[in-house]
């Protein structure tokens, strides 16, 4: 097996335990961006305190790996204008539609939610239009 | 507890992202470019999370938290035009530079400015959210 994909599994399954234990453990879904957007609009401030150590802990792991590592992955484009329209839509997108990747994507087709299936169906199939159009037939990415 | 616990998680979580490749923004637009060359990694990061998760549904039933309260009551089940919508406008802006929330955290020590930009970005968006709910509400109140 291509060692990408092994990498994947594996970092794939961290996130996975990951998620079960902030279930199991704490009782809540594991969504990035309900966990954010719910101190943004105060909507999760009963449970500020585990919401900002989860992210403190999502800022401070990787923060450390990489300094250990040296490798820094991430190749974000420079092009200041496409970062901040796609930062604009990825926040107001994902609080609409009350989930992401992690809380529509992960936590919802592991427990075959319809509304996590269909969100996962739409954003992946509206970002590969977006690849499609942008990079292929306009050149801007 | 709950904040320690909460810590743990998140550390788990980023360890996982960095691990698989979520935070390389061109591994993630290779995986959106299914006319292109396609990189299939994030089918395995997908399936290797849904595993541990499927297995923590199951032992829902019947139990409570191991920190006590209840846990997180499921949406209603209904696919209605806000997630549609919703998804839709997040799938673009993840195609455009490849960034969605979880690792647009993860990478905030080392994506740079542009990193930066983008979380910021994310959180005025999500700031605006309610408000373009109401647009989107009126919209369809208007046909």
């Amino acid at each position: 097996m291509n060692s990408d994909w092994l990498m994947g599994l594996l970092g794939g399954g961290l996130i996975g335990t990951a998620a079960a234990m902030f279930l199991l453990v704490n009782g809540r879904v594991m969504g990035a961006s309900g966990i954010i957007g719910g101190l943004v609009d105060r909507t999760g401030w009963h449970a500020w305190q585990e919401r900002t150590a989860l992210i403190a802990g999502l800022i401070v792991v990787p923060a450390l790996m990489t300094m250990a590592s040296g490798v820094k992955p991430t190749f974000l484009t420079d092009n200041l204008l496409l970062i901040v329209i796609a930062g604009l839509f990825v926040g107001i997108g994902t609080r609409i539609a009350n989930g992401c990747t992690s809380g529509h994507g992960v936590c919802g087709i592991s427990r075959l939610s319809v509304r996590g299936i269909a969100a996962t169906i739409f954003y992946i199939g509206a970002g590969g239009l977006t690849v499609v159009l942008f990079k292929h037939i306009l050149g801007v990415i | 507890m709950r904040a320690f616990f909460g810590f743990i998680v998140g550390g788990l979580f980023g360890a996982g992202l960095l691990i698989s490749g979520m935070t390389d923004t061109q591994k993630v637009q290779g995986w959106l470019d299914i006319f292109g060359d396609w990189d299939p990694t994030l089918a395995f990061v997908m399936g290797g999370a849904i595993v541990p998760m499927a297995i923590a549904w199951r032992l829902v039933p019947g139990r409570a938290p191991v920190l006590g309260g209840t846990f997180d009551a499921p949406p209603d089940p209904v696919v209605d035009r806000k997630i549609i919508v919703g998804s839709v406008m997040f799938g673009i802006g993840w195609g455009l530079v490849g960034l969605c929330p979880g690792p647009a955290i993860a990478s905030l020590s080392f994506g740079g400015f542009g990193g930066f930009a983008f979380l910021i970005a994310m959180i005025i968006g999500m700031a605006l959210a309610p408000r373009a709910q109401t647009m989107l509400e009126h919209s369809r109140a208007a046909r």
